[in-house]
């Protein structure tokens, strides 16, 4: 343990509660505290950003953080929770793999996370580069959840995730994207939460429930 | 000037749809921007013969032989599928099928296609590319469950899903590469992901950081080309949404796949100096060369059908860019520019097809000759034409694949030739009775409009028998800067 | 007279240690339980309450089940001793003793693992219903419980690159003050295992004999007497260990390190003395806010605590931190 600035060592809790989030996602079941969790996700992600601005001046990482602050903290939560309301959908109860096989299952994609991140960390000359590895971590983590859950409104909370995930990475590896392209991935992702939430309720219209089981039909087994 | 109008078109044709494409005249409005853009396209077009590689507003846009062939064929297959949705959208209104509210979500969601698809080709920034391919599948998931079906619903939950965790794998290896070119060009923000700043100094990105970037790429665009094993969204998607929306996605948004796929294997083949990326691409393409094939023969529905065709037929134009040397290059983009002229073609009479006999299902339909000579020929035309038979430019294109496969990559022949062969026997045998033999189909209220098939299949038996030169030298031109000869 | 001096006050120091944790044990144990009482508005019982259960069941008489092995009998002098033995190694005053080299912390633990093994065999002896119930959830929860255990000690020593608790214990006070995330995360693993393992509230109630839920006491309902007493005095000696445990890897200020002077030692008591006081009111606060588990739940509860500690070692691994 060698003595690193008071900054970095946030930095490092960040990207460390980032991963326990993203654990604590994974064994959850109620879908409200998934949303929370989503947010806090969010939170953490702009605080880094914050961090990292204040660390290297960078002004366009300001502007970053308060984009997170605004989309991922503030508008999309907010958006799910109505969601959930409207659709008085609460639980996911039945993943495919019990909580605790996903959580082990979650410990060895850390590990491999780790392992892919190796060649990047080497090469990486940002003050947080050693954070790489948490963030394909969170990635991979977050399609794990997509994979094991059964509602759709999980599996959107496990991309907007991995989304998270993605932009923690950009910020460790390179300390961003430019600004272009983060607003362009931005105003994706916003899409992308609109369409769903039209899509949601074509579901629920045509099936009555959010339960992706439904939507099994289409197979190759004629 | 041109690409202004080029983009600008379709952005103004989604937002004035928006707001009129409920009314009657929405439709000839529809063709009118398309027309607009194609215009604009062959204006580029002209210019980029005239003046060779056009770069653009800030470099933000650069335009070379390799993407404007792509946004001429763009610009005209979406015309054509405008005018062939015209009658189509009525007859599926007057059916019962969509109401005039979803009509209009239908055009504005056209246009705003067109636009990310024309900005995914022209733009010069690898990281807009990403941001417009996303766009792209945001904007056809609406369009896919048009008809609110539950299988239609199905059918687009599987594509946003799938496409929006490929297309994430996708952010990551432009995260990479920009990590990567961070590196090389300095942190000056913008120009690292400039695609022609990245292709002059690819020499120098970090070979490791680049072949894992080349992956994630791959795996995300790569499910959006349908490359097997991650072609799962691609038949349902084509099967449960409007048919014009079959022919773009087909046609279309397949080729500005693998193109971006292309954009990123020159990069990292100029790095790398390794067969890697080309070997990653031929796997690919073999798999799914073979995975489409073999799933030809277990599909009822025929828009499923030509859907796998589609599957086997990007699994080939991966296969040829895979091969990589100048004549197998040449032989892929004339195969991108035939099969999508020849696969929205038939998607078109398949589209019609399926109207009248009331059914996509391939036993429902029966005897098209009898009643509609035009749609009972050009369906088994455009059938032959995709199976690769000559004179079309199918078996052209196919030809210089196989041929060049024998002397490069003998072990593969065979493989793709008897995917071909069981390809060949699959559809024929399907297509067959529907074309000729007793006829069950009714009248429709609108007449169709099959100007866009004999138009498409005509330029395709053209492409077969004689290569204008200009396109030759274009081709050639393209063949000369993905192969890095 | 110079040079033996140190060795004089360490072996000192050894005494008074395992004579403060056999002192302290019962205190440590009616301290939490008056925090509870507290914390749930009841009125408390008397801190010195486990002192007067042990001196009243010592003076009974023993009754014995008829079938009754001599592993029986002889389970509560192994379990009392071991405990005995661990409260040795544990450095909670000083960290230089003569017996702390005997054993690093792997050996703890397995210390620890002796004495369930030995406790659920009793249980069984006699062959009653309870027993082997009891047993058979002690041995799941300690199955779970071990690895989580061990995990926390991996982590710690990774950090310190030693496996010896005492210089773990001084590499950590010597680090200059930081957020060390890995260490949070063990923390939090360590005190869920530490509930589990004594048979705290979210996993058992001591407090209760429940037939369905219980899972300590079941094991001790066979015994009377002087040997209930010892297996009491043991599980109060096995909580005051861990407690110790704790401290020497997350709160390892104040204790004597190197060459322990009289004047270190006198000032290391206090201040355990405050830790175990702040413990057990933490102890009893976490058990009054939270609810009992199912005993089928206890295994995703100790997945987590095995789950935080292997998130501390792989953020120790990556972030170094």
């Amino acid at each position: 343990m060698t003595h690193l600035p008071w900054d970095l060592q946030l930095l490092n809790t960040c990207a460390a509660l980032l991963l326990l989030l993203s654990f604590a996602m994974l064994s959850q079941r109620r879908i409200v505290t998934l949303v929370d969790l989503l947010a806090i996700q969010g939170g953490l992600l702009a605080v880094a950003t914050l961090l990292l601005a204040w660390r290297t001046g960078q002004p366009h990482l300001y502007l970053s953080a308060l984009l997170t602050v605004a989309l991922k903290v503030a508008f999309l939560p907010w958006l799910l929770h109505r969601l959930i309301h409207r659709l008085e959908v609460y639980w996911d109860t039945e993943p495919l793999l019990n909580i605790s096989g996903t959580l082990l299952a979650g410990v060895v994609i850390v590990v491999f996370a780790f392992g892919l991140a190796q060649p990047i960390t080497q090469l990486a000359n940002t003050t947080m580069r050693s954070a790489i590895g948490i963030a394909i971590a969170v990635v991979l983590l977050a399609f794990l959840m997509m994979i094991t859950r059964r509602k759709a409104m999980s599996q959107v909370i496990g991309f907007l995730s991995m989304e998270n995930g993605l932009f923690f990475g950009a910020m460790s590896a390179t300390y961003g994207m430019p600004m272009v392209i983060e607003l362009g991935v931005a105003l994706d992702v916003l899409v992308a939460v609109l369409v769903l939430g039209v899509f949601f309720f074509q579901i629920r219209e045509q099936f009555d429930s959010l339960d992706l089981h439904h939507l099994e039909s289409l197979k190759e087994s004629e | 000037m041109e690409v202004l109008l080029l983009l600008g078109l379709p952005a103004a044709g989604a937002l004035a749809l928006g707001f009129l494409g409920a009314r009657r005249s929405a439709p000839e409005l529809n063709v009118a921007f398309s027309l607009g853009t194609f215009l604009a396209a062959c204006a580029l077009t002209v210019r980029v013969i005239d003046h060779g590689d056009q770069l653009l507003a800030h470099e933000q846009f650069f335009v070379d032989p390799f993407n404007v062939f792509l946004v001429a064929l763009t610009a005209f297959v979406g015309l054509t599928t405008s005018l062939f949705s015209r009658p189509y959208m009525r007859v599926e209104l007057a059916h019962g099928r969509v109401t005039a509210r979803r009509l209009r979500l239908y055009h504005a969601m056209y246009q705003l296609f067109m636009l990310t698809m024309l900005t995914a080709l022209t733009t010069n920034n690898m990281g807009l590319l990403w941001v417009a391919m996303e766009a792209a599948t945001l904007s056809t998931v609406l369009l896919v469950t048009l008809y609110r079906t539950p299988a239609s619903l199905e059918a687009g939950w599987k594509y946003f899903i799938l496409c929006g965790v490929g297309i994430a794998q996708a952010l990551f290896g432009t995260i990479l590469l920009y990590f990567a070119a961070e590196r090389v060009l300095g942190a000056e923000g913008v120009t690292a992901l400039l695609w022609t700043h990245l292709n002059a100094v690819k020499s120098q990105l970090e070979p490791s950081v680049l072949a894992l970037a080349f992956v994630f790429l791959l795996v995300g665009y790569g499910t959006k080309v349908g490359l097997a094993p991650l072609h799962n969204w691609l038949p349902d998607a084509h099967a449960e949404g409007p048919t014009p929306i079959s022919a773009v996605l087909s046609g279309l948004l397949l080729n500005v796949a693998i193109y971006a796929v292309v954009r990123c294997k020159i990069l990292v083949e100029g790095s790398l100096h390794s067969p890697l990326p080309a070997r990653m691409l031929m796997g690919f393409g073999l798999l799914s060369v073979v995975v489409g094939a073999l799933l030809l023969w277990r599909q009822r529905d025929i828009k499923r059908l030509f859907a796998y065709s589609s599957v086997e037929h990007m699994g080939i134009v991966a296969f040829a860019f895979g091969m990589s040397g100048p004549v197998a290059t040449f032989a892929a983009l004339l195969h991108m520019t035939v099969h999508s002229l020849t696969k929205s073609a038939i998607f078109f009479t398949v589209g019609h097809a399926a109207q009248k006999a009331g059914s996509q299902l391939m036993e429902n339909i029966r005897g098209l000759v009898t009643l509609s000579p035009t749609i009972g020929w050009g369906l088994m035309l455009g059938a032959l034409a995709i199976l690769g038979l000559p004179p079309f430019g199918v078996f052209a294109s196919e030809f210089l694949i196989l041929t060049t496969a024998m002397r490069e990559q003998p072990w593969a022949t065979p493989i793709l030739l008897a995917a071909l062969g069981i390809a060949f026997a699959a559809i024929f045998g399907r297509v067959q009775p529907m074309v000729f033999g007793e006829t069950t189909a009714r009248r429709l209220p609108h007449p169709p409009a099959l100007l866009p098939v004999f138009a498409h299949l005509a330029i395709v038996l053209v492409l077969g028998l004689y290569v204008p030169p200009y396109l030759a030298d274009w081709y050639r031109a393209a063949a000369r800067l993905i192969g890095g000869l | 007279m110079s040079a033996a001096a140190p060795q004089v006050t360490e072996l000192v120091t050894q005494l008074l240690e395992v004579v403060a944790a056999l002192a302290a044990a019962p205190l440590f144990l009616g301290w939490v339980n008056q925090c509870r009482a507290w914390l749930s508005n009841r009125r408390a019982p008397s801190i010195w309450l486990p002192y007067r259960n042990i001196r009243k069941l010592f003076a009974k008489d023993a009754v014995l089940a008829e079938n009754a092995s001599p592993l029986f009998r002889l389970a509560p002098y192994l379990v009392f001793s071991t405990m005995v033995v661990a409260a040795g190694i544990i450095p909670s005053m000083g960290t230089h003793l003569p017996l702390v080299v005997a054993a690093d912390a792997i050996a703890l633990v397995g210390l620890f693992a002796t004495a369930r093994v030995f406790l659920s065999l009793a249980a069984m002896d006699v062959g009653t219903a309870f027993g082997t119930l009891g047993a058979r959830r002690e041995m799941m929860v300690g199955f779970l419980a071990e690895p989580a255990l061990l995990m926390v000690i991996f982590v710690a020593s990774m950090i310190s690159s030693t496996t010896a608790l005492p210089a773990i214990s001084e590499h950590l006070v010597t680090q200059s003050l930081g957020l060390y995330p890995s260490l949070a995360f063990t923390a939090v693993a360590f005190t869920l295992v530490l509930l589990a393992e004594n048979a705290r509230i979210p996993v058992d109630n001591p407090a209760t004999h429940l037939e369905l839920t219980m899972i300590h006491e079941a094991m001790l309902l066979e015994y009377s007497a002087r040997h209930l007493a010892l297996m009491e005095w043991a599980s109060a000696l096995r909580l005051f260990n861990y407690a110790c445990i704790g401290f020497a890897l997350f709160v390892p200020w104040g204790v004597a390190t190197g060459a322990i002077g009289p004047l270190g030692l006198a000032l290391s008591i206090p201040v355990l003395g405050l830790k175990l006081g702040v413990a057990g009111a933490g102890l009893a606060t976490i058990e009054t806010v939270s609810a009992k588990l199912r005993v089928m739940r206890a295994p995703e509860f100790l997945a987590t605590a095995f789950l935080f500690a292997v998130l501390g070692l792989l953020v120790h691994v990556l972030l170094k931190a």
